[in-house]
């Protein structure tokens, strides 16, 4: 095992369990576990409900309205999700970097060293960084919800609008949090400096945003890629 | 293999977590198996085959394997936090698995 805690009598050991594990962390694993179950129960919902609707709009076919003539086209558009699905992998990379500078904060940057190697150490940036990115993939939702109500889907239309709203939108009001979750870290981070003392609750956060990150991965194979 | 990972030592948190050249590695690896994922979606013989959603979900499971392994450490952190996320993570999956097949049209072709 290459893993090894502090000493549980060391100072600040009331975060330790009886198992020598931090108690934060448990908690945070503790919550990512139930959070799996949260979002399983949301896609399972919009995996049974899937091609079950009556009326349009459709995902990934065209739908005539019967009533007006209309045809429109199918309402998922996979080249700008798929942006956003880059941009929210990519802020995990930032966070792990984040993280990453926090923890080695104490080392010290040769004067020589070179532009990317004073940036790898800038906890700031990539939090900063971290939080553009979820924010941006925020933007890209928002977007998308609106151009999908102006093409006539909304959360009451029909079975896909009822689901989809409702597992995309809990998995935007999760980014929502860990941006704000972030920008707090940042604040912190650029008032007082985040020593490695402080590198669990980077881990904490981290690991929350990192969880957001892989529900996506899965919600868009499921919703976005399979037909 | 423990060398080839980075120290990162502090009072209350001492453990091994990969380097910053592996991080970089693990999001290009994330990043081509995303591009495969669209270019598959548009390779219309792809899509028709049997083999489009299987292929899917196996990179959508690597991409996560990888996220979960490398950016969450769970690779190198203690097995009760392994416990904390499997456990759950494999009641998720065989509970949703078990609600399609009740409910769903499910087929060796399709989840809907």
């Amino acid at each position: 095992m290459s893993h090894a805690v502090a000493d549980s009598h060391a100072p600040n050991s009331h975060h330790y369990t009886t198992t020598g594990l931090d108690n934060r962390k448990v908690a945070i694993w503790m919550f990512i576990g139930s959070e799996c179950m949260l979002f399983a129960s949301l896609i399972s919902t919009y995996l049974i409900y899937k091609g079950k609707s009556v009326i349009g709009p459709f995902p990934h076919e065209t739908w005539t309205n019967p009533q007006t003539g209309q045809t429109l086209p199918a309402i998922l558009d996979i080249p700008v999700t798929s942006i956003s699905t880059f941009v929210l992998l990519m802020s995990s990379f930032a966070m792990v970097m984040a993280l990453a500078a926090v923890e080695n904060r104490n080392r010290v940057v040769p004067a020589d060293a070179g532009f990317f190697r004073r940036l790898e150490a800038n906890s700031k940036f990539w939090l900063l960084m971290t939080c553009l990115m979820g924010a941006t993939f925020l933007g890209f939702q928002a977007f998308e919800f609106t151009s999908f109500v102006h093409e006539g889907l909304t959360i009451r239309r029909n079975l896909f609008g009822s689901s989809f709203f409702t597992l995309t939108g809990f998995h935007g009001a999760h980014v929502t949090a860990g941006v704000i979750w972030l920008g707090t870290l940042l604040a912190i981070d650029v008032k007082r400096g985040l020593q490695p003392k402080d590198a669990v609750w980077v881990d904490i956060a981290a690991l929350y945003w990192h969880f957001v990150d892989v529900v996506w991965i899965a919600i868009f194979t499921l919703v976005y890629l399979i037909r | 293999m423990a060398n080839e990972h980075a120290q990162h030592a502090s009072p209350d948190h001492v453990h091994e977590h990969p380097t910053w050249k592996q991080y970089r590695w693990v999001a290009l690896i994330l990043t081509v198996i995303t591009v495969l994922e669209v270019w598959a979606y548009y390779v219309p013989s792809l899509v028709a085959g049997p083999l489009f959603v299987p292929l899917l979900l196996i990179m959508s499971a690597a991409k996560f394997a990888i996220v979960v392994m490398f950016y969450m450490h769970l690779r190198y952190d203690h097995k009760l936090f392994r416990a904390l996320f499997t456990g759950p993570l494999a009641i998720a999956v065989v509970t949703l698995i078990g609600l399609l097949f009740l409910l769903a049209k499910v087929s060796s072709r399709s989840l809907g």
